[in-house]
């Protein structure tokens, strides 16, 4: 639509606000609304089309109730509007009362009733509710023809919205394709090549499809613009689909980063094996049903906000249960990892087992929030969805917070220096055993927000934990012990790197494929990306 | 390098070395120990399970022939796995791997038996012909010859570990290090043989045997046959540890354990023990895990899940680890108790198995056989 159209469109509705008028309809000419209650079947098509090209509220107005059989004729020149007993003359605008005993319905025939919808759905396009227009792209997508075309380029010139867009120029090209003239065919096929729907590399290939060795289309300069056409839009289509995946990748990344920095700290500044940690992750995301459930009994109208009190709850609980298990068992098998591998294990069947117990051994619906669920549309074929969004900025944000508590507080400088040398510390005052819970129980809490995470993206069962143990351990092997920063790299690249062998050779393969190549690389660099650097020989 | 240096450079470093006093046992305990054994797995099982008949108290049902058979091939991979944790220090949470490539070899075999009797009756297994595979792919050739099932049961495992083993040694990763990465090693594995792709039967595994070497592996002469073999399997692996542990080599591995460091600078090449009793102790595993499919009629991807190899190392810490009898003692009590539970009291069973790992390891260092060793001092 050029700038005339928008300027005069812009006047009329001026004007039709500022001019009372009888009846909305008022603004469809006399002698349409005459052929479209009389005429038949080319005639008729032609009001249609006239209707659907003028573009304006009244007009689908008319053929909506036309539609609903709320348009009747009178003898051979009287067209009215029945409303309950009212009625209004379509062709002079003034009310009828009462109504005349010798109305007739307008006679709609299968392919009337074909060419109405076609138009109402043309005329919808125009709402200004994206779900009105969305419906009837949608709709037109399988009905539409040569006569809306007029009506589908207006409303894409002024779609705004990607995905109606995106329908409705696919409809166009598609209508035009089917036309008998090769100049809009061509230039259908060089439309095309601005898309990046998976359903355009669809119809392009059918156009480059062979039966029996022989094209099925016959025009060659067609063929080579739809080659053309098709290498733009696959290049689109990669290109969306390589963002999508590094997006997957950062998004997998971030939950291995979640669930490795507890375990980067228990194991890497600790030295404790603690197998329980993926049980701990369970907690936390059991922790955040349990607050979900509180929520939605007692406070129905804030439930959107339940996550914001779930998560220091799953922190809390799960920081508690860390330093029972601390207190309890795992203080008294100090330095001898081992040991406390086998009785870490022993913890992680208890916990599972009571978490069976007290919530069965079905898996439990965690809700998103509204605010969580729907996502950002990049282009068609992407779409990040906010619950993995929300999930990256809120790994960044603990793994800021466990920086600067590491680096900026008193409990991190103790646990930096108990990591150290022990002994030392100890002598120098610092409250070693005191120390330990805390530090425990700090990376069990950061589990415990793991699992607050982690259950707004998949399933909350029993046996969350045991799937994510496996992988932390790598994330903590790889990235070395006792860094931080080692962890988010190795975290950041092991997930992007699955992603795209994923990709390239399936979930399995891929997995298997990491986990060879980090037994490999513990080859090379026994103490993981980035090692402390120090004198001992054995650590 | 003389035995007593050796000796005097482990002595003070654990007193784990008071234990091997244990193996040292007299040889005519152990005599009496081993004609005792024989006695009641080759005369008392087969008369009291073949000839007694089921209504006498002194029968021995076919459940519990079946049982005791799986515990023996448990038992079996608790020495294993005390060869290489409890006597070399190396804790190994990939065990089940092991026993999982030997079952799966044995089960390829079994598979080949079946013949024409599956569901589909083809020449194929079942789950190949609802893949729609047209032929055996290259891995499963030969494997209808027993004696190249039999090889296969060996030499996968072993080769496998001593790979692994090669390099993971030779750069001289120990500890918990090594633990974990031998548990992704099986977990990788686990999801390999989950696929369907693989060609080991996806899920389901193997099952639905129907005979072994012409015999009917249902039978009560065949099942009696089968623990007997384990029996005897047993028996033979138990010997062949003791000398092991007696020997010259047993004692470098010991020192090892407690202190490599010292073993390399006394001129000791560590890999080369740690690869030989680590592959050996593989074998093993195969060798149990080829005993343990015809006796259950089952071998499927979750015998590679993580859990189950830390199993294997609780059944050996529960019996006594660095001594021989302690993981065949640990085996039984713990797989009795599992099979006692998951009867009576399902959901209390991993609250048991779970305490029995914290227990041990905060109060049983030594295990049950270390019970019995604190009480004769």
């Amino acid at each position: 639509m050029n700038l005339r159209q928008v300027l005069l469109r812009t006047l009329c509705l001026a004007f039709a606000l500022v001019v009372p008028v009888p009846s909305a309809m008022a603004a469809v000419a006399p002698e349409t609304i005459r052929d479209l209650a009389f005429g038949e079947g080319d005639v008729r098509a032609k009001a249609i089309a006239a209707i659907v090209a003028s573009g304006d509220a009244a007009g689908l107005a008319l053929l909506q109730a036309v539609q609903a059989g709320d348009v009747k004729t009178v003898g051979e020149d009287r067209v009215l509007l029945i409303k309950g007993d009212e009625a209004t003359d379509l062709l002079t605008g003034s009310a009828v009362k009462p109504l005349p005993d010798n109305l007739d319905d307008v006679v709609v025939n299968n392919r009337f009733r074909r060419e109405l919808g076609t138009g109402i759905a043309a005329l919808r396009l125009t709402s200004p509710e994206r779900a009105t227009r969305l419906a009837a792209a949608k709709e037109l997508q399988t009905r539409a023809d040569e006569d809306t075309l007029p009506a589908i380029s207006t409303a894409l010139s002024k779609e705004s919205d990607p995905e109606i867009k995106g329908l409705l120029a696919l409809t166009q090209a598609s209508v035009q394709l089917a036309s008998k003239d090769p100049a809009t065919r061509l230039d259908a096929v060089r439309a095309l090549a601005l898309s990046d729907s998976g359903s355009v590399k669809t119809l392009l290939l059918a156009l480059l499809e062979r039966k029996n060795g022989v094209f099925v289309e016959q025009d060659a300069q067609l063929r080579a613009e739809a080659e053309r056409s098709l290498a733009s839009v696959q290049q689109r289509l990669s290109t969306g689909e390589m963002i999508g995946r590094i997006f997957s990748g950062i998004s997998l990344g971030t939950i291995l980063l979640l669930a490795a920095l507890g375990l980067a700290i228990t194991y890497g500044l600790m030295g404790v094996i603690n197998m329980a940690h993926g049980e701990l992750i369970m907690i936390g995301a059991y922790a955040t049903y349990v607050v979900q459930n509180v929520f939605r009994e007692h406070f129905p109208g804030a439930f959107d906000f339940y996550l914001v009190c779930a998560i220091p709850v799953a922190f809390a609980v799960s920081a508690a249960v860390g330093m029972v298990l601390e207190r309890t068992v795992i203080r008294w098998l100090y330095g001898r990892p081992l040991e406390t591998l086998l009785a870490t294990w022993g913890l992680s069947l208890i916990l599972i087992q009571a978490v069976r117990t007290i919530f069965g051994a079905q898996n439990v619906q965690v809700e998103n929030p509204s605010w969580m669920s729907g996502g950002v549309e990049i282009m068609t074929n992407v779409v990040l969805p906010w619950s993995r969004i929300g999930i990256i900025i809120f790994a960044a944000g603990v793994l800021l917070l466990m920086w600067l508590l590491l680096s900026r507080t008193r409990l991190g400088l103790f646990v930096r220096a108990v990591t150290q040398n022990r002994g030392m510390a100890s002598s120098l005052g610092v409250p070693t055993a005191r120390v330990d819970m805390l530090a425990f129980g700090l990376g069990s809490g950061i589990a415990g927000l793991a699992g607050c995470a982690l259950s707004q993206i998949g399933n909350v069962g029993p046996d969350l934990g045991q799937s994510y143990i496996v992988d932390s351990f790598m994330v903590v092997v790889l990235g070395g012990v006792g860094q931080l920063a080692g962890t988010v790299y190795a975290a950041l690249g092991l997930g992007i790197v699955n992603k795209f062998l994923e990709a390239w050779q399936g979930a399995v393969l891929a997995k298997i494929v990491v986990l060879v190549f980090i037994i490999i690389f513990i080859q090379k660099r026994p103490q993981g990306l980035f090692a402390l650097k120090g004198r001992t020989v054995e650590a | 390098m003389k035995r007593e240096d050796i000796e005097a450079a482990a002595a003070p470093a654990d007193a784990a070395f008071a234990l091997s006093r244990l193996h040292g046992a007299s040889s005519r305990t152990v005599l009496a120990m081993l004609g005792v054994a024989v006695i009641v797995l080759f005369v008392v099982f087969p008369v009291c399970n073949l000839m007694v008949p089921a209504t006498s108290a002194l029968h021995i049902s076919d459940y519990t022939v079946t049982l005791l058979g799986k515990i023996m091939c448990y038992a079996i991979v608790a020495l294993a796995m005390d060869l290489i944790w409890g006597y070399t220090g190396i804790l190994s949470l990939g065990h089940g791997l092991f026993f999982a490539l030997g079952g799966y070899a044995m089960g390829m075999y079994l598979m080949r038996t079946i013949g024409r009797e599956g569901v589909y009756q083809s020449e194929l297994p079942d789950f190949m012909v609802f893949l729609d595979w047209k032929a055996y792919p290259w891995y499963w050739s030969f494997t209808d010859h027993f004696w190249y099932a039999a090889l296969l049961v060996v030499l996968v495992p072993g080769l496998l570990a001593f790979v692994f083993g090669y390099f993971a040694f030779r750069s001289r990763i120990k500890g918990v290090y090594f633990s974990i990465i031998t548990q992704a090693l099986t977990y990788a594995a686990m999801l390999l043989f989950f696929r369907n792709d693989t060609g080991f039967g996806g899920n389901n595994g193997f099952t639905d045997f129907k005979r072994i070497l012409g015999f009917s592996i249902t039978a009560p002469t065949t099942r009696m046959a089968l623990f007997l073999i384990t029996g005897a399997a047993l028996l033979g692996f138990l010997l062949l540890g003791r000398a092991i542990v007696r020997s010259k080599l047993g004692r470098v591995l010991t020192a090892i354990r407690d202190a490599e460091t010292r073993v390399m600078f006394s001129g000791y090449n560590p890999l080369y023990f740690k690869l030989f009793i680590w592959t050996l102790s593989a074998v093993i595993c195969g060798i149990a895990g080829a005993l343990y499919v015809p006796q259950v009629g089952i071998i499927n991807p979750s015998e590679m899940s993580p859990a189950n190899s830390i199993e294997i190392a609780i059944w050996t810490a529960v019996g006594g680890r660095g001594t021989l009898i302690g993981p065949v003692l640990g085996a039984a009590v713990v797989n009795l108790g599992k099979s006692w539970f998951t009867q009576v009291l399902p959901e209390y069973w991993l609250f048991v198995l779970g305490l029995v790992f914290i227990l041990v390891t905060l109060f049983l260092p030594r295990g049950i056989a270390g019970l019995w060793t604190r009480s004769r001092t």
